[in-house]
């Protein structure tokens, strides 16, 4: 390595290394520390000195080692390649680090992101004398069987194509010679850089209209997401946090899928490694690891990386995004990641904010969910991709006044508050339909009653308010007991009871249970609502028996309305029509 | 050639500041000799800046002075020798044997803050372990190399669970458990309580233990539990064993985790604990596991004490975000004269849905285990109501449920400390109880298992 940029270490206290000699050093820069060549970051420059945050352990680093500059800010590499690739924080493949150091994970491991060796047979999409601008598309590889890999011309340069190399190429191998108007050549390869911390280019933001559909009856029927926006999953321990952005990402109707495992448990990623390749995709029968790109930083692995992982992860998303994909990034738990930055905030000796935290909490979290969306990409033709994101977060105590929970609400539109009391009566997914919220309804209603049924929004709307009127109603029977209500009300309380245990209630273990379409949701309320809707004519006549119509065959068969075959909308309209006619037949 | 400094200027708690010092390390171990002592004290590098180190003592500063005393870089992070030999043996919080037998001669020596394992090298926790405990086994399943902690507080006979657990764990596959144990901060008489526990049943034989009591060096707690882990990967995945961790108590490890904090004078994050606690503790939770291509596994039950029974209170809560789960223990139950008072419906395993079922345990253990659960909470609540409007105001389904709620805590929950229920015994009582439900109650149940299995128990 060149002496030439070199600095020397004067303190080392954690993660944090401070260096003198490092005036040539900028913001943000990649180095290389000691002899053993530990990666780390410049996160504050006074005078000479800089601070560095260390991405590896630092035992056994001490004063007088040297460091070394790079010259480049902390970048990922963007190529074919990346699905199917499972990294720690800063973008170092997992199984070159396992073959460089075993299991357990070594220190000062140099790995290429990107194989460099792996062909790749590239068929271009525009011809040597074509005028192509930045983002434009130059060609395409098949990187999976999923996903086709579009290559696009690098941001920054424009200008006449002078020549084009199709065939099999490896990543670094000329794919196109791009002639800019000062007359200067770029050869141009399929690996490309991006710096994690700034958000890619795009033609500009439209509104997000369309549903992402999870699988989950909850989130899909009451608190809809929209592709491209963002939403965040706040709750306790072992309220299922992970098992719901789990459930997501193995069900949802995005084409690529970003995981980003911050902080969490080793045992819970294994999981996802070793159940994703055996997945297969609802929507194309491919295994799931196909579409998907994992990033791991367990919550034992060196605390700084945590700080990266998240930007490494959404600087993957977008890149798929630019190629006009719809991308889901799922980031578990965002709380890990804020405490990173706590720590290495404390160890710079910062003013801190509330709890610790530094001030600068909010308008971090702020930009890092900002770069959800649904864009118009950059480069020719009219390429549309989307950025969902979805981020875990884990409120000590669940006490949801903490600053991290706090800074993410007040930018996310998706609220799927977990509540501690559900989960322990084990009642799954135990979202708490009281408290969670969703602004995506008014923009998703449209593709609703286009695409599901015209009554959509009516039905969703009538079992949000059935539950809220049965949680008033509880209070009541707490109070003064079941008798003092009247036949409309054990009417609500039987069709609300319904709907949590027949509807909301899904097994995320269950091979068929796990993910339900968006139409057979609709079917499934609907035949629930039933109960009200007939109901309601019958009831309120006098002396009206109510044990009469809880023992209708029909009535004792909504429980497995959820086991009618998806696409049999048959069975389910002469269910509801059967449901129906026997609760009228109560009539006198 | 190690040289020696006389320049030290300031000893805070634990803490020693040593100026004028060279070609020092982060984490390097120091010895401290004091004059008129025969033995060196020892210590860490916490903080590694040019001209000075501040160094972390292992043991009390009681007697310490600046004025004479000489410090010696060993030029080497913390490590413990390991052996086989090591099996039957107690040893202090820094590796010294306590039995009154010779040291043990080390087939090599490791660092105890260890590496983390790629999560790309871990196999994945899926062998059931019987404890013959129905409610671990049934409804909060533990696997081998997973993490569960037992949360309980001051007076719950946590530790007496913790026995059971060691003595009675068992894999179907027949294999034994080889048990690490360590104890932070604990009184004499738990230390002793397990020794004797273990010298009883002869498993000793295949234990090592950790001690570390209420007036040992604050620092050696800090210690044990690497010293332990350490130890148990060792034996894990060097000599191919089956390795139960047992810790207690996390709390202890985390007051003293605050208590050099505090000497630090770093900014405190929640109830003056470190910010990094959770960090922290994640380099202790998440060195359970397995490894692929290797026969041995590490499983983990650390045992903490949450103050004032409080579940969020960071300790438990910390835990909780990084542990596999966690088992409660009720003192509402402990009062009943209830053995083992576990709380049900709090407790949890992550990793139950991996370890049980057809071939593991049987095809209807996931049913009856949710089923269970919802009808036991569903009985608490009738309970409660019950109280406010009297017996009279339930109907006929509420009033099966309160009575299925008493059953389940008298018979189900309740057994003796030396009973070993097996899985098959702990899911016929559960049928048993379920029994007590209208059947279309039952709706976590597949009616084929319904028919089955309630039809052949009665």
């Amino acid at each position: 390595m060149s002496d030439k940029h070199q600095g020397i270490i004067i303190k080392v206290s954690g993660p944090l290394v401070v260096a003198k000699g490092m005036s040539h050093a900028k913001m943000y820069e990649v180095v290389h520390v000691s002899e053993q060549n530990l990666v780390g970051e410049v996160i504050e420059l006074n005078g000479d000195t800089a601070s560095i945050q260390v991405y590896e352990e630092t035992a056994g680093i001490g004063p007088g080692e040297p460091v070394y500059s790079t010259g480049e800010t902390l970048s990922v590499e963007l190529a074919p390649g990346l699905l199917e690739g499972i990294y720690d924080g800063v973008q170092r493949p997992l199984a070159l680090i396992e073959k460089a150091s075993g299991a357990f994970i070594g220190r000062g491991i140099q790995v290429p992101s990107i194989d460099r060796e792996r062909k790749w047979d590239f068929e271009p999409k525009v011809s040597a004398g074509d005028t192509v601008f930045e983002g434009d598309i130059l060609g395409e590889v098949q990187e999976t069987t999923l996903i086709l890999h579009r290559v696009m011309v690098p941001v920054g340069i424009s200008g006449k194509i002078t020549a084009v190399h199709s065939g099999s190429k490896t990543v670094e191998e000329v794919i196109a010679v791009v002639e800019d108007s000062h007359g200067k050549k770029h050869d141009i390869v399929m690996l490309q850089r991006w710096p994690i911390r700034i958000p890619r280019k795009s033609k500009g933001k439209r509104v997000p209209d369309t549903p992402l559909q999870t699988g989950t009856r909850i989130l899909d029927t009451l608190f809809p997401l929209a592709k491209g926006g963002a939403g965040c999953i706040p709750g306790p321990f072992g309220a299922g946090k992970t098992v719901t952005q789990q459930s997501v990402a193995k069900f949802c109707d995005a084409q690529v899928i970003v995981y980003v495992g911050c902080g969490e448990r080793g045992n819970e990623m294994t999981d996802v490694l070793m159940e994703f390749p055996h997945l297969k995709d609802p929507n194309t029968g491919e295994p799931l690891m196909k579409r998907t790109v994992l990033i791991a930083n367990t919550s034992n692995m060196p605390v700084a990386a945590r700080e990266a992982s998240v930007y490494t992860g959404i600087t993957i998303a977008e890149y798929y995004r630019d190629m006009g994909y719809d991308v889901a990034l799922m980031a578990d738990s965002t709380s890990r990641w804020a405490e990173a930055m706590r720590e290495m905030s404390g160890r710079l000796e910062e003013m801190p904010g509330e709890e610790g935290y530094p001030a600068y909490l909010g308008s971090r979290t702020a930009s890092f969910y900002e770069r959800a969306g649904a864009v118009k990409c950059l480069g020719n033709g009219d390429r549309e991709g989307s950025l969902t994101v979805i981020g875990a977060v884990s409120p000590p105590g669940g006490d949801l006044s903490e600053p991290v929970t706090q800074n993410t609400l007040r930018v996310t539109k998706v609220f799927w508050g977990l509540d501690a009391n559900l989960a322990r009566r084990r009642h799954f997914p135990a979202i708490n339909w009281l408290t969670s919220y969703t602004l995506y309804q008014g923009n998703v209603s449209t593709y609703w009653s286009r695409e599901v049924a015209d009554d959509f929004t009516k039905v969703r709307n009538d079992a949000a308010g059935l539950l809220q009127e049965e949680a008033k109603l509880e209070e009541i029977v707490r109070l003064v007991g079941m008798d003092a209500l009247s036949s409309k009300e054990r009417l609500i309380l039987e069709t609300a009871k319904s709907i949590r245990e027949d509807f909301l209630f899904q097994n995320a273990f269950d091979p068929v249970d796990a993910s339900t379409s968006l139409k057979k949701q609709y079917w499934m309320l609907k035949c629930i609502l039933t109960i009200y809707y007939a109901g309601q004519e019958v009831v309120e006549q006098e002396d009206f028996d109510f044990n009469a119509l809880k023992q209708l065959p029909s009535f004792l068969k909504v429980a497995r309305v959820k086991d009618i075959p998806n696409e049999k909308w048959d069975e389910f309209e002469a269910f509801e029509k059967k449901l129906r006619s026997e609760i009228l037949s109560l009539k006198k | 050639m190690q040289k020696e400094y006389k320049s030290i200027t300031s000893i805070a708690g634990p803490l020693v500041l040593i100026e004028g010092v060279e070609g020092i390390k982060y984490e390097e171990l120091v010895e401290i000799q004091m004059p008129h002592e025969s033995q060196p004290r020892m210590g860490k590098v916490l903080e590694a800046s040019e001209g000075f180190a501040l160094v972390q003592m292992f043991e009390s500063p009681q007697g310490a002075v600046t004025h004479g005393a000489k410090a010696r870089f060993l030029g080497e992070t913390m490590k413990i020798g390991v052996s086989p030999d090591m099996l039957g043996r107690v040893f202090n919080g820094s590796g010294k044997p306590i039995d009154g037998r010779p040291e043990i001669i080390p087939e090599k020596r490791l660092d105890i803050s260890g590496a983390a394992i790629n999560p790309y090298s871990r196999d994945f926790p899926n062998d059931f372990i019987q404890t013959g405990i129905s409610t671990i086994d049934c409804l909060n399943t533990l696997v081998r190399g997973q993490k569960l902690p037992i949360f309980s507080g001051a007076g719950l006979p946590h530790n007496r669970i913790a026995a059971q657990i060691a003595r009675q764990a068992k894999v179907n596959d027949g294999s034994e458990f080889a048990v690490v144990f360590a104890a932070m901060g604990v009184t004499f008489e738990e230390a002793q309580f397990f020794q004797s526990e273990f010298e009883k049943t002869g498993a000793i034989e295949k234990a090592v233990l950790f001690i570390n009591t209420a007036d040992d060096p604050v620092v050696e707690r800090i210690a044990i539990p690497r010293l332990a882990l350490t130890t148990a990967e060792y034996l894990a995945y060097e000599k191919e064993m089956h390795v139960l961790v047992v810790l207690t108590d996390l709390t202890n490890y985390a007051e003293a985790l605050r208590e050099v904090s505090a000497a630090r004078k770093e900014v405190p994050g929640r109830r003056g604990y470190p910010g990094y606690l959770y960090t922290d503790l994640a380099t202790i939770y998440e060195r359970a596991g397995r490894i692929k291509g290797k026969k041995g596994s590490v499983t983990q039950i650390p045992i903490l004490t949450m103050p004032e029974d409080d579940i969020t209170h960071p300790i438990p809560d910390l835990t909780g975000y990084i542990t596999e789960g966690q088992i409660v223990m009720s003192r509402e139950l402990h009062r009943k004269g209830i053995y083992p008072p576990a709380d049900v419906l709090p407790s949890l395993s992550r990793l139950k849905d991996k370890g049980i079922g057809d071939g593991k345990t049987r095809e209807d253990h996931a049913g009856v285990m949710n089923q269970l659960y919802a009808s036991y909470a569903r009985g608490k609540d009738v309970r409660e109501l019950a109280i406010i409007l009297g017996e009279a105001a339930l109907d006929d389904v509420d009033r099966a449920y309160m009575k299925f709620a008493n059953a389940f805590e008298d018979r189900y929950i309740r057994q003796d400390e030396h009973e070993d229920r097996d899985i098959i015994k702990s899911l016929s009582i559960g049928w048993e109880l379920l029994k007590m439900l209208p059947q279309a109650e039952l709706k976590r149940i597949k009616p084929e298992h319904i028919e089955k299995y309630m039809k052949a128990d009665a």
